[in-house]
């Protein structure tokens, strides 16, 4: 009921309020690595010690170890008491922005929603927290309930037959993708044969990188005038050695691809399969699916279109489908369900095997599977039509702003997402991508450059969401309309940017120079202070 | 001028009708399926997502999810002797409190600018374990031990220019399949064999199968099946004499009280981080690790990230950043070092502050308990005629093989009894070494009491009568 649209008649004046920066300063606590906070004798924490009775029969247990495996010199970790440890800790997160916090769209690709807090309250239940990945099934029907029934929504939400949520993330399905592309070949007898997978350079690094972990040959086809990949370009790159292809769509320019479905015949009379990189869902949930494109399989990101928090970087989940004709290949075990009970099956006759510990990550799925829940199929299509409402709001926008651009497909509308450029910016004043992301970082945002190569130049990628309010949306707008106006009048000030974040510029030589690097604090204090 | 009215959910700001209305008349289209415009009409999807009826509040959402999750009985109120890779052990309620703060847990990819706690945290990380390991390079994590161990294989083909890698057959089976699959078709895997008795590697086996194809020799220590392999540095020296790297997996947590294997000749060392301080969370609580000295020829061949100590323009600023970032798939696609993506990096967070917490002191008193409970185990459950506990005759740290062959009941009918008693036994190894008929993989740590442990006795003495 609740998403049914009724047209009224009367209008509502809504007031317009002139979005503006605002005087941001982040937090700067100037703290010191942990090693300095280190004083002889605080403890942070104290470990249950054996009980007198188990001291009794045992001794100091340690005994048994033999002699040259015995650690006498304790491991140099600070010694902090539990408070100072605690403050550190905290000192270093408000030194962090997370969504959050930020109006996060500038970190495209990536899909930076609102994770729901109440999810947060489930996965840090004990029934999710202390849930032992190897209890007996008897034990586990709820967790095995919800991954069996994601399982399901996701087969409607992609029109393929069967999920596993066992890769640790989006690349970790694009590797599963390119082993399950490898065994199919070695089931077919053609895998020697076939040893190249076709992607595109807008497509994930990782659709080029994993199957190259496969040992296959990459061939990347680069877009035409249109931003697109060229069907012509493909029908040249396969052949009889053809394996596969792994791309996106839309790409990371935010175009869609129209003609995806010749991709895919193409791929597949010449015998290769089609992995679909699902990553830039957010915008066409319940619009179109990696059924009607006819690929063979695809992959979600959880911890992007379905919500689940991107913790700094994981853990996540890339929730990878397949058609039923490549179930038998997918990592062990999967969900099933008996009408009883819900169980694991081992058993798949041309199973890759495993891709990751357990079962994954379990509180991802049940994120996902919450959010799915809150919202509905009318939600999800929402999620989706409010996506691409705020991108191609903030594309009119944008446009609009000196110096910047966003090149192809000119006058038409984008997805989710749009790769800008400042290349004009840069050509008039000297201004660099590098140097407004900085700049950003002063009013409280953070800009993202783009993947590498830059095809685009000096190139900007912006992912609105569903989360944020347009008034959000427009503060984030006359942030870069600030900048941009600076880099005319003064471009100095924005090319010593940041002012008000909590460090200045910093000294990339180092972090390249095998000689200065340092990836530890001991290594720091080798290199750098003379320790030895 | 007609305008949409729908309903609002709090998780889509920008449904409000007039919102809407605005935003589309500012892109100059009547609709938001005029922005589909790209999209042709054969690829639409017609009917309607076969999905649940939506709970939007969040009190309905709230029940419905409790309601299944009841169905979960967990660790808490039941006691589990289960490991394997996942372990139980204590969380300090300081790692939960940070891992939790909206700043990292919902922080991604920010610039140094926007993000300098999450560099310095990670770099922290990479520093307490470096400590630990006795190592000066140490990644930002990657998905878990399986993966860190695929990798470590991985680099030592590279940095060898060797095809083939000898693996100990105590390993785990599930840890196997993740690192068969990783390699194929660019490595072979060949694997050693174990004394039966003592579960240590069989050296003369290992003599005889390493090469000049060999590119590593990896082994855990302790090993899968929890015995202590005291032969480290033997193994590291028949690996380095044929030109091979020495590659060993190891339990963070044991060393406190095992030297690391940094101190008997592995080049490039892995293992997982859930023991510090995460959860076991269904198995979602794993990151993996991958050290190596600070040699240019290690460091370039790590497709992780690496988190690096810098200056800034402000004397005596600390600034933080990608050490040799054009190693990496982000970088240069498929000309970088395997790939690079989201991994576990909010469990190498938790791990600095676990091992911040812990200092030197409580890394060692740790291990001590450990071992104290874990042999206490042992020494009780050897007491039933038939059941050896443990099975190989070498010292543990953690976990042991309890061998149930001689007690005439099967691993399955004992857990099935210890269940009924709210007790979780340790993982059946018969389908993973079925070579050793009815045995099982106990883990002991310190949030085992003796009261558990008493628990467990008396209801295996009911159960083997």
């Amino acid at each position: 009921m609740p998403w049914v649209i009724v047209w009224v008649k009367e209008t509502v004046k809504m007031k317009t309020k002139k979005a503006k920066v605002r005087n941001f300063h982040q937090a700067k606590w100037d703290e010191p690595v942990i090693f300095e906070l280190s004083t002889k004798g605080e403890r942070g924490i104290l470990v249950p010690e054996a009980e007198k009775e188990i001291e009794e029969h045992i001794g100091d247990g340690i005994g048994v170890i033999p002699e040259q495996m015995r650690r006498k010199k304790p491991p140099a970790l600070p010694e902090v008491a539990q408070m100072r440890v605690l403050k550190h800790f905290l000192r270093l997160s408000q030194h962090c922005l997370g969504a959050d916090l930020n109006v996060d769209i500038g970190q495209g690709t990536c899909t930076m929603k609102y994770s729901p807090k109440i999810n947060e309250e489930f996965v840090r239940s004990s029934q999710v927290a202390e849930l032992h990945p190897l209890q007996d099934e008897s034990t586990v029907q709820g967790a095995l309930e919800i991954m069996y029934k994601l399982d399901l929504y996701l087969r409607g939400i992609s029109g393929m037959d069967w999920f596993s949520f066992q890769p640790g993330g989006g690349s970790q399905a694009i590797l599963t993708m390119a082993s399950i592309i490898h065994a199919y070949h070695e089931w077919q007898g053609e895998s020697s044969q076939r040893d190249e997978i076709i992607t595109t350079i807008f497509s994930h690094p990782s659709d080029a990188a994993a199957a190259a972990v496969k040992g296959y040959k990459v061939i990347t086809l680069y877009q035409g005038g249109d931003g697109l990949p060229e069907v012509e370009a493909l029908r040249k790159a396969v052949s009889e050695r053809t394996a596969g292809l792994l791309i996106t769509n839309p790409e990371d320019t935010g175009i869609f691809n129209p003609r995806i479905a010749e991709f895919t015949k193409i791929v597949r009379d010449a015998g290769g399969l089609c992995g679909y990189d699902q990553a830039n869902a957010n915008g066409i949930l319940g619009i179109t699916r990696a059924n009607e494109a006819d690929f063979d399989m695809c992959f979600f990101n959880l911890h992007k279109t379905f919500s689940s928090p991107h913790g700094c970087g994981g853990p996540a989940t890339g929730a990878l489908g397949v058609r039923k004709e490549l179930k038998d290949f997918l990592p062990v075990p999967v969900v099933e369900y008996d009408e009883e009970k819900y169980f694991l099956n081992h058993d798949l006759p041309h199973t890759i095997g495993k891709v990751r510990s357990f079962l994954g990550v379990f509180p991802a799925v049940l994120r996902a599977y919450a959010w799915i829940m809150s919202l509905g199929a009318e939600g999800l299509k929402e999620v989706a039509h409010i996506a691409v409402l705020n991108n191609n709001y903030i594309l009119e926008k944008v446009k609009k702003l000196r110096g910047a651009s966003a090149p192809f497909a000119k006058g038409r509308h984008r997805i989710e997402q749009v790769r800008y450029s400042w290349q004009d910016l840069s050509k008039d004043t000297g201004v660099t991508t590098e140097d407004v992301t900085l700049r950003m970082a002063d009013f409280g945002f953070h800009l993202w450059s783009s993947h590498h190569p830059f095809i685009v130049p000096q190139p900007f990628t912006i992912e609105p969401t569903e989360s944020y309010s347009k008034e959000e949306i427009d503060e984030y707008l006359a942030g870069l309309e600030k900048v941009t106006e600076e880099a005319y009048e003064d471009p100095d000030k924005v090319k010593n940017a940041p002012y008000s974040s909590v460090v200045h510029r910093i000294d990339h030589s180092t972090l390249d120079d095998p000689e200065k690097w340092a990836v530890t604090w001991r290594a720091y204090l080798k290199k750098h202070k003379g320790q030895k | 001028m007609k305008k949409m009215k729908s309903f609002v959910h709090p998780y889509i700001p920008n449904s409000v009708p007039e919102v809407k209305m605005k935003m589309l008349k500012e892109i100059g289209v009547k609709n938001i399926e005029e922005l589909y415009q790209d999209i042709p009409e054969k690829l639409r999807f017609k009917g309607a997502l076969k999905l649940p009826e939506a709970l939007p509040s969040e009190y309905a959402l709230k029940k419905h999810m409790e309601d299944i999750l009841s169905r979960n009985q967990s660790c808490k109120e039941n006691i589990s002797f289960l490991g394997a890779g996942c372990w139980q052990h204590y969380v300090p309620a300081i790692c939960d409190e940070i891992n939790q703060r909206s700043e990292f847990l919902t922080a991604y990819a920010g610039e140094p600018y926007e993000d300098h706690g999450r560099f310095q945290a990670l770099f922290e990380y990479e520093s307490l374990m470096g400590e630990l390991l006795d190592l000066d390079v140490v990644n930002v994590p990657t998905y878990d031990w399986a993966q860190a161990a695929s990798t470590t294989v991985r680099m030592a083909g590279r940095i060898t220019g060797r095809k083939e890698i000898l693996v100990s057959d105590t390993i785990s089976v599930d840890r196997l399949l993740v690192i068969r699959n990783y390699c194929r078709p660019m490595v072979s895997i060949i694997m050693v064999k174990h004394h039966p008795e003592t579960g240590l590697m069989d050296l003369d086996d290992l003599k005889s199968k390493i090469s000049s194809n060999t590119a590593g020799v990896y082994f855990e220590n302790p090993s899968y099946l929890g015995f202590i392999e005291p032969q480290g540095q033997k193994i590291s020296d028949i690996a380095h004499e044929n030109g091979a790297l020495s590659l060993v997996g190891v339990d963070p947590i044991s060393l406190g009280v095992l030297i690391p294997p940094s101190h008997y000749g592995a080049d490039i060392v892995c293992g997982d981080i859930q023991c510090l301080g995460g959860h076991i969370s269904f198995g979602g609580g794993q990151g993996g690790f991958i050290a190596t000295r600070d040699e240019e020829r290690f460091v370039m061949e790590f497709p992780s990230r690496l988190f690096g100590i810098t200056k800034t323009s402000v004397e005596g600023e600390y600034g933080f950043g990608d050490v040799a970032y054009d190693r990496t798939s982000f970088g240069v696609r498929e000309e970088g070092k395997e790939f690079v993506g989201t991994h576990a990096a909010l469990w190498g967070i938790t791990a600095g502050v676990y091992l911040s917490l812990l200092g030197p002191l409580g890394i060692q008193e740790l291990g001590k308990t450990i071992m104290q409970r874990s042999q206490y185990a042992m020494k009780r459950l050897s007491e039933f005629k038939g059941v050896k506990a443990p099975l190989f005759r070498s010292p543990h740290f953690k976990e042991f093989v309890v061998d149930f062959n001689g007690s005439g009941k099967t691993v399955q009918q004992i857990s099935k009894y210890l269940l009924l008693h709210n007790i979780f036994g340790g993982k059946d190894l018969s389908q993973e070494f079925p070579g050793l008929g009815d045995c099982a993989l106990y883990c002991v740590t310190e949030v085992h009491t003796k009261e558990d442990i008493d628990k467990l006795i008396n209801a295996l003495g009911d159960c083997l009568g």
